[in-house]
């Protein structure tokens, strides 16, 4: 960031800059061409086919709902991308930044139209993918990156149970278009899985629009650029969980676990933001709490049911992305222009920042809900919504209230303070204005915000009542915006509302003191998370030292052992060990290969030569080949020898450098080990026996024996079957041979320069 | 190893052992053979080399860097089963041509090409190289 006013205009970013704008801008125009479809009470649906195997279609799906959404982030992409353009003009990483945002614009549109379950899920992902790239921006510094992976940890880890919950959904309702699971509404709510299913959805919705417990991410995220902040924190990213809720709205809404679950969580999140909101000092992370306060108060809104509180829901969105997007602009356009966000620094800025000023004006009497702004109406709205709720009406009216009246406090902190106080305190460059680019953004927002509260028609037929419908089906009926709606209870807790703000205005200081000093002795989440982690890595260690001891003999202890549970525990448990097996038919031959094997393998386990011992096991492989030989499988019987020969070859290389067994330790007579090598001979046989008992299934023998020569045009059915039939198979055989080769290869290499060659030290750090 | 005997057998046994490997591979689809074991053959060429003279002469006479024929050879298996796509049919299904079939005798189908011929010598080469990779790689760290 620089002091001089000349470096603001944009230089450099060139088309990476324009294009992002351009794509952005023309989606947007695009959207409003569904304006009068939507209007009209129609929806469009777009559908291709993508794995129809899994019922799992690329489908899209225009309403009220998707369409106010997908408005507000085209509209607000364009806006922020314009104002990135400016703030980060001349960044090293800007064509980067572009690619994440418009990337993270793109999956967030996919998100809100998506029509399919699993498509939703996949754009769900991208926006947690995009929006961690986007909040590790500033990847240089450990904050930057620790506030990424929380957010993507956070999120991450909600998405997967979503996953879980929308693919229950999917198969309990027997189909995964979303358009048609909101038409089985009350099938749904009597079904046995409701529950889990809404416990699941709602786990993932929860952590994507960071509701209590798991608000911590939300204020770390700050550490993004400002433009991102602006975006992912206005209209999109933590919007896409309060979105998931209304988009299910019509299935789930209206069972006591919703309005419960919805109404407790969202109304403890927003009074409680609120209050953390008042405690900040710089002004970013006031407005990431003010952020929550918003989510908190739509999850409570979708909690109810009535005309007012859905249509509170939809205006109070619109509003919310409005006012909340101008700010965090304004705020970069401060940041820019004076270099400091704190609360207590600046002031009088007024003079030196007479535009940034206007905006930030206007949207904080948006956000303060004063008449004649949209954020006047939204609140009136939701009051009403509050006193027809079916879940307590004293609680709802009492939590906004609460969290309205702290908001515009807030308001007052963030948009009137730094302007309009006399002076402030050393600023670390003198206030100058934003570039015309910044600047537009804010204005244009703040200014929407006056002009939807003149003329709240402009939005009550386009977006709200379709969306209200949306909703609630036949039965909607959504209220009409205006800004005077006479004397009624929603007035006086207005008014109420504005009273109380102001005496938390004037007391912010000593108030912001006492909840400092509460809030250390509160307990903390993001300390809880990093303990959380730490004892995630601990365990990791502890469990790692156990299974991993580094010795080998563990090791094939432990494969052996499981494979003795797991085989004879099987045996058993089905019931299935043999009989006495049939010896008619074994010659003198058979008889003298077996004693020969036999004695091989019972001279490796005596023997005090390690070369003994490798020509002790030679006998038993060969000694297979030569069965392979005697019943007519020449392929395997040759491939045995060769893979027999090259193993006492490399076993020979290596065994030729270590000590005498005797030396080691190592072949003392074990009991452990016998019985064990026993159990495995026993069980191996015991399943063989089973094996041979049942009779041979020929269908896949005799199709591959008449189909080689027609289809395949060989007559070595072996290696038809290897190279042709299951190709796919072999290829993925002949994939794990080269891994293993380069990763033994690997290894040999890397412990060429170690004190014990090969084998690790025992205590190595 | 140190034997004169040894050192001078392996010259000319390595050279027929990689013929004879070679051979295996082509009358693998119709005889006991195929890309697995003539790869294990061609692999037990130059191991015999290595401990017959020494592992540097058997890497010189290699040329190539072994687990560089094995990833070739993967390649050209995943190759040889993605050319199925190019006549439209699924993957991994064999293609082929035959020059000179004869139109009475159904089993004389003259000189066979095909996809599938391709896919085993992608198998020989990836036997062939990680084989002799690891051999190399030991006999050199010890």
């Amino acid at each position: 960031m620089t002091t001089s006013d000349t470096t603001d205009a944009p230089r450099g970013n060139g088309v990476t800059g324009l294009v992002p704008i351009a794509v952005a801008a023309s989606l947007f125009a695009y959207f409003c061409t569904f304006l009068p479809v939507i209007a009209a009470g129609d929806v469009a649906r777009l559908v291709w086919e993508w794995v129809p195997s899994l019922s799992i279609s690329l489908s899209f799906y225009v309403d009220g709902l998707s369409l106010t959404f997908a408005l507000l982030i085209s509209g607000i992409g364009t806006l922020v991308l314009l104002y990135a353009n400016s703030y980060l003009a001349g960044h090293p990483q800007f064509g980067r930044f572009a690619l994440f945002l418009t990337s993270f614009m793109l999956a967030m549109l996919g998100l809100v139209l998506a029509d399919n379950l699993i498509a939703l899920f996949v754009f769900w992902e991208l926006t947690t993918i995009t929006s961690y790239l986007l909040i590790g921006f500033g990847h240089e510094t450990t904050k930057g990156r620790r506030s990424a992976l929380q957010a993507l940890f956070v999120t991450g880890a909600g998405a997967l149970v979503l996953l879980a919950g929308l693919i229950l959904l999917g198969f309990t309702a027997g189909t995964f278009e979303l358009s048609e699971i909101n038409k089985m509404g009350p099938e749904l709510k009597s079904h046995a899985l409701y529950l889990p299913i809404l416990i699941l959805i709602l786990a993932g919705a929860f952590t994507k629009s960071a509701q209590f417990p798991f608000h911590f991410w939300l204020p770390n995220a700050m550490a993004a650029p400002t433009p991102v902040s602006a975006f992912l924190h206005s209209a999109t990213m933590v919007k896409a969980g309060v979105y998931l809720m209304a988009r299910v709205y019509p299935a789930f809404s209206g069972t006591e676990v919703w309005i419960w679950t919805l109404t407790i969580a969202g109304g403890f999140t927003a009074v409680f933001a609120s209050i953390l909101a008042l405690r900040q000092t710089d002004l970013k992370q006031t407005l990431a709490y003010t952020t929550l306060m918003a989510l908190g108060t739509l999850t409570m809104m979708l909690g109810q049911s009535g005309g007012y509180a859905m249509t509170a829901f939809v205006t109070f969105l619109i509003t919310h992305s409005l006012y909340k997007a101008s700010l965090f602009l304004m705020i970069g356009c401060v940041d820019h222009g004076t270099g400091t966000r704190e609360a207590d620094i600046l002031g009088g800025l007024a003079r030196a920042m007479p535009v940034t000023a206007f905006a930030a004006a206007l949207a904080a009497l948006s956000m303060a809900g004063l008449p004649p702004f949209v954020g006047f109406i939204a609140k009136e709205l939701a009051y009403a919504g509050s006193l027809e709720a079916p879940s307590s009406t004293t609680l709802m009216a009492a939590a906004s209230l609460a969290a309205n009246a702290l908001m515009f406090a807030v308001a007052g902190v963030v948009a009137f303070k730094p302007f309009w106080r006399p002076t402030g305190g050393e600023m670390p460059h003198k206030p100058h204005e934003a570039g015309g680019a910044m600047l537009l953004g804010p204005v244009l927002l703040a200014v929407l915000g006056l002009v939807f509260g003149l003329m709240p028609g402009l939005i009550q037929g386009a977006l709200i009542n379709p969306t209200v419908v949306g909703f609630m089906g036949e039965t909607a009926d959504p209220k009409t915006l205006k800004l005077w709606a006479g004397f009624n209870v929603p007035l006086y807790l207005s008014l109420a509302t504005f009273a109380i703000g102001l005496v938390l205005y004037i007391g912010h200081g000593p108030l912001r003191a006492f909840l400092t000093r509460a809030d250390a002795a509160a307990p903390n989440f993001d300390r809880g998370w990093d303990s959380f982690l730490n004892g995630l890595k601990a365990f990791a260690s502890w469990q790692t030292r156990i299974i991993q001891p580094g010795v080998l003999r563990y090791y094939i202890f432990a494969t052996f052992a499981v494979v003795l549970i797991a085989l004879g525990g099987t045996l058993i448990l089905k019931d299935a060990i043999p009989g006495a097996p049939d010896l008619e038919g074994i010659t003198w031959k058979n008889v003298a290969l077996m004693v020969l094997m036999i004695s091989g393998a019972l001279l490796t386990t005596v023997t005090d030569s390690r070369i003994t011992a490798m020509a002790g096991l030679g006998v038993v492989g060969m000694g297979v080949a030569v069965i392979f030989i005697v019943f007519a499988a020449p392929d395997v019987a040759i491939t045995q020898l060769l893979v027999e020969t090259l193993v006492v070859v490399l076993v020979a290389v290596a065994l030729l450098r270590l000590p005498s067994l005797k030396m080691t330790g190592h072949f003392a007579f074990r009991p452990l080990d016998a019985l064990l090598s026993a159990g495995v001979g026993l069980v191996v046989t015991l399943i063989l026996l089973a094996v041979l008992a049942t009779p041979i299934d020929r269908r896949l023998t005799d199709y591959f024996e008449v189909t080689s020569w027609p289809e395949a045009f060989g007559r070595n059915v072996v290696n038809v079957i290897l190279v042709d039939f299951r190709a796919l198979d072999t290829f993925g055989e002949i994939a794990v041979v080269v891994i293993a080769a380069l990763s033994a290869y690997a290894l040999l290499r890397t412990t060429d320069k170690g004190p014990a060659r090969g084998i690790p030290e025992a205590d190595e750090k | 190893m140190s034997s004169i005997i040894l050192r001078v057998g392996t010259r000319y046994l390595a050279g027929l052992l990689i013929i004879f490997s070679l051979y295996m591979l082509l009358r693998g689809h119709n005889e006991p053979g195929g890309g697995f074991i003539g790869g294990l053959i061609g692999a037990t060429a130059f191991v015999l080399y290595a401990i017959g003279c020494s592992t540097k002469e058997a890497r010189e006479a290699l040329r190539v860097q072994p687990q560089n024929i094995a990833m070739a050879g993967l390649g050209i298996a995943l190759l040889a089963g993605i050319a199925a796509a190019l006549f439209g049919d699924a993957l991994f299904t064999g293609q082929w041509l035959f020059i000179g079939a004869s139109e009475t005798d159904k089993f004389d189908k003259g000189l066979p090409l095909s996809t599938v011929l391709i896919f085993d010598i992608g198998v020989y080469l990836v036997v062939f190289g990680s084989i002799i990779a690891l051999v190399f790689a030991m006999e050199e760290e010890i």
